[in-house]
């Protein structure tokens, strides 16, 4: 298992490499990479910031509760920060198993998760201004401030 | 008593010198602390109301009373995207 946050840029290729074995079958990979705009609005780059020690701990929860809970062997998660221009990865999954019903299932379960509770966040910088993304409104479980 | 608050994203842009030590009455809760920082109103008050609460670096519920000590951070919305 691999989990981290880095600035520098993040090498898929070798990531993917890596992370066969031979009793694998299959290895579902998710490359998240830095979109040219937003519903239309032209965007120059984004700017990601964590709250790193709490996200490296989720990211390292979400990992494990991967494996145990599909049954896949291993699991590869990378998330970048600082800033990123157009058509970098941001995030990458790579999750490896014996078959790919459960390698798929994985994968797509980690990054619907990663992406409601760990604590990353990011600026778009547009042709005509800077916002914070809106973000996805928390799982009820987690949400501390709702009336 | 005195908890560590950390701010991220736009709150550490809005209120910078709110990233700090703050002294709170003893037993204050998540929830007493959410009130106090929405009637200071220094936080857009529409992003508070959507975000959620850790405490020493795991998410805590409303009612969790803060420690002395405590690392307390208002974590609005993450990142998320479209599906």
């Amino acid at each position: 298992m691999k989990v981290a946050l880095q600035r520098e840029p993040i090498d898929t290729a070798a990531l993917h490499a890596e992370i066969k074995a031979g009793s694998d079958g299959a290895v579902c990979v998710f490359d998240g990479i830095v979109r040219d705009n937003t519903r239309g609005r032209r965007t120059l780059h984004l700017d990601y910031e964590a709250y790193e020690e709490m996200a490296l701990t989720q990211m390292r929860d979400l990992a494990e509760q991967a494996i145990a809970t599909f049954g896949v062997r291993d699991v590869v998660l990378v998330h970048r920060l600082g800033r990123l221009h157009i058509g970098e990865t941001s995030v990458f999954i790579a999750v490896a198993s014996a078959h790919r019903g459960a390698a798929f299932d994985a994968c797509r379960w980690v990054i619907d998760t990663l992406k409601k509770t760990v604590p990353i966040w990011k600026k778009e910088e547009f042709i005509d201004g800077a916002v914070w993304a809106d973000g996805e409104p928390f799982p009820d479980d987690i949400a501390g401030v709702k009336p | 008593m005195r908890v560590r608050m950390r701010l991220f994203g736009p709150f550490k842009e809005i209120a910078p010198a709110a990233d700090a030590w703050r002294e709170l009455r003893e037993g204050e809760t998540v929830a007493g602390l959410l009130e106090l920082l929405q009637r200071e109103a220094v936080l857009p008050a529409k992003l508070l109301l959507a975000s959620a609460v850790a405490v020493n670096q795991e998410y805590a519920q409303p009612t969790r009373i803060l420690l002395d000590g405590d690392e307390v951070a208002i974590l609005p919305p993450v990142s998320g995207g479209r599906p």
